[in-house]
């Protein structure tokens, strides 16, 4: 039962977007009512499977009954349920409102792509195979293409060009290391890999070694880690705003990857019986962390309009998380792991709902959008006004909200690494520069109100009747954050359970494989020892 | 011998894509996409080692080529002919939108001046 509500979670978006493309236009009205009953289907899914206690061990499902390494697995552990809880959760915010404020129908097959988009995140949280993880790669990918292009305009067809490139060429670098890594360990399933890896040939390590960095290379463009993050204010910044909402999973694809791969396919102690892996990565990710977090910070002060604030936002919670990720000495991985994980879910929910209320600005500040300048006040400017102060004190991580909570329990699994100087330092005066610019955005769009004729400079009563549609969802987000400040104990446990699963991944390497390394006497390749070398024209 | 051609077909493919890539051109951008993903289904290919006479089916012959990389390299080739396709319609929407082919939409004066010579009319 539970097996066959894990394989929905991948087979009803892409059922339903192969009907949308048939109903999309001709059927506007059908199309909502069939992209939002999915969501919905999907959400209650995913929390059903969570909290009913699913992924407590991971669960295996062995596509057309072909059992790992041979098949291609999907596995659902806590960390792969709370992955399609999150999506569930900003699709459905990014959806509704794309409805709402009728943005879908702003071009064609919105809901097929929104739907074919889900497929990719869910395919890719839930896969145990690094080529198949390749492919959802490209469906989510493809998909979100076309999003990002939704509606016209042409900044934003000048940022897809740049998004579209920056990631066919991560597409092709992902090629490289998946072959490189099946050539010498002769296998593409990451528990397979895992088990292998200690004993890879020697003089195969430095190919492997090799491999395994291009592959992190690859979910740092897509994560957009330092230096490779340039392309995601311009994407971010100009989308339509659902898409902007729905696109603040799409870097945590690329972190969920890191954490993966990093947890699972290195959990092998050695590469060849050479090379250490369990602090291979994480010193790399902790200083690309650093980086990527002071000039996240920057960019939010540089930011002239508030979306590609937002989108330098989604940027420092990247640093923050890699920070995180990047601390790997004893017990306080667990630790670690667990406020990023909370964090993730803060920053993901609430830099959605923060796209939202961008979107409100654009519509009801017809002389300036959403541009950080001075415009006659827009109608419930004061409950708007309220929500971005919310919004700007969770983002950026003073108490009471979620963001403070997140940092302090990362802080505190800091204050052993020996790096502990830098990073309180890095995490706290980014912390500051955010404060400041955000109370600079909150200021000129809502204090510094402009009066001009026809428009007075102060709200009149006339404004309580004036509809604001899509503000509910705007508060949606933040009523998620206190929930999980209010139940931050419960929470923060059920996480530490979680981390501990992830940290120790046995659990998982025996769901996939339960019988060790499998290796038919025939297989080529094994191990990485050299095939004969070709023999031309012998035969 | 033919190993050391393949790879160099793969690094000669590889290099040329990524020197394409960097243009500032869209044209140049998506044939260098184009030779980048060529290199890589090469080399994904090659990953299965090179065989004469070896089909990859399992007792057909003393010996078997590893029939996954032909796998693998059969649905990166769709999808590589896949984003190959999106990303030329992306560049001519581009062409359309910006009103040039510069990668950054900019305005290159220097393209302009080549342009204005070959519309004076000869003397």
């Amino acid at each position: 039962m539970t097996d066959n509500l894990i394989s929905l979670m991948v087979l009803l978006p892409v059922a339903l977007s192969a009907i949308l493309a048939m109903t999309g236009q001709r059927a506007p009205g059908l199309s909502r009512g069939i992209s939002l009953a999915g969501v919905a289907a999907l959400l209650v899914t995913s929390l059903g499977l969570l909290l009913g206690g699913s992924g407590n061990t991971a669960q295996v499902i062995e596509l057309g009954g072909w059992s790992a390494p041979f098949g291609i697995v999907l596995v659902f552990d806590r960390l792969s349920g709370l992955m399609l809880v999150l999506t569930s959760i900003v699709a459905m915010l990014a959806l509704l409102y794309a409805v709402r404020r009728d943005e879908d129908s702003a071009g064609p097959h919105f809901h097929a792509l929104f739907q074919a988009q889900l497929f990719g995140l869910n395919g890719a949280f839930l896969t145990g195979d690094l080529f198949n993880l390749f492919v959802f790669f490209e469906v989510l990918l493809l998909a979100s293409y076309g999003l990002l292009l939704h509606g016209n305009g042409r900044k934003r067809t000048r940022a897809g060009f740049h998004y579209v490139v920056v990631n066919l060429i991560g597409s092709t670098l992902f090629l490289f290391a998946v072959g490189a890594l099946y050539g010498t360990v002769g296998s593409l399933n990451l528990a397979d890999i895992s088990l292998k890896l200690p004993e890879v040939a020697p003089d195969a390590v430095p190919i492997v070694t090799t491999a395994i960095f291009l592959l992190f290379v690859v979910f740092l463009i897509k994560g957009a880690a330092f230096p490779l993050y340039l392309w995601l204010p311009g994407a971010y910044g100009y989308a339509s705003i659902p898409v902007a909402a729905l696109f603040a999973i799409m870097t945590k694809v690329g972190l969920y990857s890191v954490l993966r791969v990093d947890s699972v396919m290195l959990s092998g102690n050695t590469i060849g019986g050479l090379l250490e892996t369990t602090a291979l990565i994480a010193p790399w990710l902790l200083w690309l962390g650093l980086i990527t977090l002071l000039l996240a910070a920057l960019g939010v002060v540089a930011g002239r309009i508030l979306r590609r604030q937002v989108a330098y936002l989604i940027v420092a919670s990247v640093g923050t998380i890699l920070i995180a990720l990047g601390l790997v000495t004893g017990s306080e991985r667990e630790l670690a792991v667990s406020g990023a994980l909370f964090y993730w879910i803060h920053t993901t929910v609430l830099s959605a709902g923060f796209f939202l209320l961008a979107g409100l600005l654009i519509r009801h500040r017809p002389e300036a959008g959403d541009a950080i300048e001075a415009a006659p006040p827009m109608p419930h400017a004061v409950l708007v006004g309220s929500l971005f102060f919310a919004y700007a004190i969770a983002m950026a991580g003073l108490p009471p909200l979620t963001g403070f909570f997140g940092k302090v329990m990362i802080l505190a699994a800091a204050v052993e690494s020996p790096l502990m100087a830098p990073i309180f330092a890095v995490v706290l005066i980014s912390g500051l520069i955010m404060v400041i610019a955000l109370a600079r955005t909150g200021s000129r769009l809502f204090y510094q109100s402009q009066a001009t004729p026809g428009h007075p400079a102060h709200s009149t009563p006339r404004d309580a009747r004036t509809p604001l549609p899509g503000l509910t969802l705007s508060i949606a987000p933040l009523a998620i954050a206190t929930v999980m400040v209010v139940g931050a104990q419960p929470l923060s446990e059920w996480l530490e359970t979680t981390a501990v699963q992830i940290t120790t991944p046995s659990d998982y390497l025996d769901a996939v494989m339960p019988n060790g390394i499998l290796l038919p006497e025939t297989a080529p390749g094994k191990f990485g020892q050299d095939y004969p070398d070709y023999e031309g024209g012998k035969h | 011998m033919t190993n050391l051609a393949i790879s160099l077909l793969i690094g000669v493919l590889t290099g040329a894509g990524v020197y394409l890539v960097l243009r500032a051109q869209t044209f140049p951008v998506v044939l260098g996409l184009t030779l980048m993903s060529y290199g890589v289904n090469l080399f994904l290919f090659t990953m299965g080692r090179l065989h004469t006479a070896a089909p990859a089916v399992v007792g057909a012959t003393e010996r078997s080529a590893d029939a996954l990389p032909q796998a693998l390299v059969l649905t990166a080739i769709v999808i590589a002919f896949a984003m190959t396709a999106f990303v030329i319609v992306l560049a001519l929407k581009a062409r359309a939108a910006l009103g040039n082919d510069h990668v950054d939409g900019k305005h290159i004066p220097q393209a302009d001046q080549v342009m204005d010579r070959r519309k004076e009319p000869r003397a």
